[in-house]
């Protein structure tokens, strides 16, 4: 089975957001950068399905700067085949990334795409149902879990109440959480291995973003809270100040 | 072109509740417009008259696509249905509920009609001739404030966020005819979870616990604590539960879970690390439990209690329910 997973770089899940001064942007200094965290889990994903579907390759998409290189990387050292990298900015504007990656997987036509459910920086959750309405393809979305079966993939889901098993007919595309799988680590066989691997790259083509930022700002502080006191004996005045002051009782 | 539209949901015929928040929201820009609210609701047949109530909230006109084959969610039929309405009625914007379905189909609905969306809002005002809409960004951490450059505007509003608010009117029902579409995606088996308690992300309540239960059977005192606050609390938990199997992905809040706004929060044993923050922050009340009084829930919480769960937690379950009568 032929995979393209894609994935974004993204702020380190620790890092503390401060907006630039003028509002416009979030500043980058001192910020680490990650693979976002959904889309490790798809890269699992796709290599147990490899590990189990014994074939095919596995690549690695992304839409990013230069600087998203390092994170190209340590996808193919935990074990993807091969990478493309699309030279451009990413958008605020999820369609505009939809229609740049669709372009490029309408060319690789693999058996099935995968996305990370949300990129952990914009949060918009829409990139991956996108790109299979743009190419026409079948989507199941926040799958924990995925199976190969001959011309199939079965994806594990959780539903309200409980979870279901969906039945995909390939070509699909996926948008993964979190599962059962720790993603990979690297291994230092893995990190020398990918130095070898090839990295295309190739301008991306990133219709303009209709999304117009007006100003980014940084959540109101909460109202200071107060320590009701200590140990069982503090619950009833708990209690009155649910009940009295916070009225949520 | 001072029409907005709705998107209600409903589940096995009954609407959710969800459905009247996205119809208050739809509401108010409407009256910043001066306009009307129209409702799309998908669903069997019977499910306009459910929808009616909708006026409650400020509908003027509910369009039922009704059809046998469509009382369940099926992406495909969905978002044919919905794309279809959203062309026919020239609308200024169209409000989706971000709950699972309507983070599926509203991607779809927008990329099909070829306009960008704005996910997850959690405030809309009209400034001029323009509606801007607010929405979180890095888990919550920051806030961005956007225009949509399209028409019509998609958003999906987040629950509990757009408290229900009545403005009562007369709606009137049309009943629209579907074409269910085929689809390439079946479902084979569904597993019932265990218990009966709401989705923690739209639970209004929800008690959440940490680590240091210490093991998944402690969880009944929780679960008490739960039934003694009264129907509708959903349990949430933390990453490192999640991952020690004690409890399921599906009650997970924070980064790589569910993003929750209850009214009321209980954050059990659990340290606040600030990818749980980023899941619970904008909860209206957080109360926080735990014995350590340097944990950093405590920072973020309104209320806490320096002290062990195990003591605090039983005696506050039956203080509740006294206070509740
Ligand atoms: C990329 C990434 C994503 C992540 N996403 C999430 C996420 O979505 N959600 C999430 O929760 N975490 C997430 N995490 C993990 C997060 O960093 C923390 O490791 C995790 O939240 C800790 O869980 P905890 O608070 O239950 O455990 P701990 O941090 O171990 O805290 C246990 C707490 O229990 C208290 N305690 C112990 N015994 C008692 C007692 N008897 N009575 C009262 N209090 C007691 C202790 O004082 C302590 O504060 C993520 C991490 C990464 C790197
Ligand atoms: N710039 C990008 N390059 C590659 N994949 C992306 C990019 N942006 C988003 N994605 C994919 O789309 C998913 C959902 O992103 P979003 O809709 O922005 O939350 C991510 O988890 C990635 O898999």
């Amino acid at each position: 089975m032929n995979t393209v997973v894609c994935i974004k770089r993204v702020p380190d899940s620790e890092a503390r957001i401060k907006v630039a001064p003028d509002g416009q942007s979030i500043d980058p200094t001192g910020l680490k950068f990650i693979v976002s965290p959904y889309d490790e889990f798809a890269v699992e994903a796709a290599l147990r399905l490899k590990e189990q579907s014994g074939g095919g390759e596995t690549v690695a998409l992304t839409l990013g700067d230069a600087a998203a290189g390092e994170q190209v990387r340590s996808v193919l050292a935990m074990g993807a085949d091969r990478a493309i990298r699309l030279d451009g900015e990413g958008s605020p504007d999820g369609l505009s990334v939809a229609r740049a990656l669709a372009s490029e997987l309408r060319e690789l036509g693999p058996d099935l795409i995968l996305f990370g459910m949300k990129a952990m920086d914009d949060d918009q959750q829409q990139v991956g149902p996108m790109v299979a309405e743009l190419l026409g393809l079948p989507c199941v979305t926040v799958v924990a879990e995925l199976e190969a079966e001959d011309g199939k993939v079965l994806c594990h889901r959780e539903i309200e109440g409980g979870t279901e098993v969906v039945e995909l007919e390939l070509p699909a595309v996926v948008t993964v959480t979190k599962g059962p799988y720790e993603p990979r680590y690297p291994s230092l066989k893995g990190i020398m291995a990918a130095k070898k691997k090839p990295l295309e790259e190739k301008p991306a083509e990133v219709p303009a973003s209709r999304i117009k930022v007006r100003r980014y700002s940084e959540p109101p502080a909460r109202p200071e809270g107060k320590i009701v006191g200590e140990g069982p004996d503090a619950v009833p005045e708990l209690v009155r100040l649910l009940r009295d002051e916070a009225k949520v009782l | 072109m001072s029409r907005i539209l709705a998107i209600a949901e409903q589940r096995d015929g009954a609407l959710k509740r969800i459905s009247q928040e996205v119809v208050t929201a739809a509401r108010q820009v409407a009256d910043g417009i001066g306009g009307e609210v129209d409702v799309v609701v998908v669903g069997a047949a019977g499910i306009g008259a459910a929808a009616k109530a909708l006026g409650n909230y400020g509908a003027d006109r509910v369009l039922a696509v009704e059809h046998e084959a469509l009382g369940a969610y099926s992406p495909e039929s969905y978002t044919k249905a919905i794309a279809d309405q959203v062309q026919a009625g020239d609308y200024f914007a169209v409000l989706f509920p971000a709950t699972a379905v309507g983070r599926d189909l509203a991607p779809r609905v927008a990329a099909r009609l070829d306009v960008p969306l704005a996910s997850e809002a959690t405030a809309l005002e009209i400034e001029g001739e323009e509606l801007v809409i607010r929405r979180p960004v890095y888990a919550g951490k920051a806030f961005v404030d956007l225009t949509l450059d399209a028409a019509p505007r998609i958003v999906s509003v987040r629950a509990n966020i757009f408290r229900a608010h009545e403005s009562p009117r007369e709606a009137t029902v049309e009943t629209v005819a579907a074409e269910p579409q085929p689809s390439k995606a079946r479902v084979r088996e569904v597993h019932a979870g265990a218990g009966d308690k709401p989705d923690v992300a739209e639970a209004t309540v929800v008690v959440a616990g940490g680590r240091g239960l210490k093991d998944p059977e402690n969880w009944k005192i929780l679960e008490d604590l739960a039934d003694a606050l009264g129907d509708g609390v959903a349990l949430g938990a933390s990453r490192a539960v999640v991952d020690a199997g004690w409890r399921p992905h599906a009650e997970q809040v924070g980064q790589t879970g569910k993003v929750v706004s209850p009214q009321l929060y209980f954050a059990v044993a659990l340290s606040g690390a600030i990818q749980h923050l980023a899941g619970m922050r904008t909860a209206t009340t957080i109360v926080a439990v735990n014995k350590d009084p340097d944990a950093p829930i405590f920072k973020v919480a309104d209320y806490g209690i320096v002290g062990d769960a195990f003591e605090v937690i039983p005696r506050l379950a039956d203080e509740i329910r006294n206070a509740r009568g």
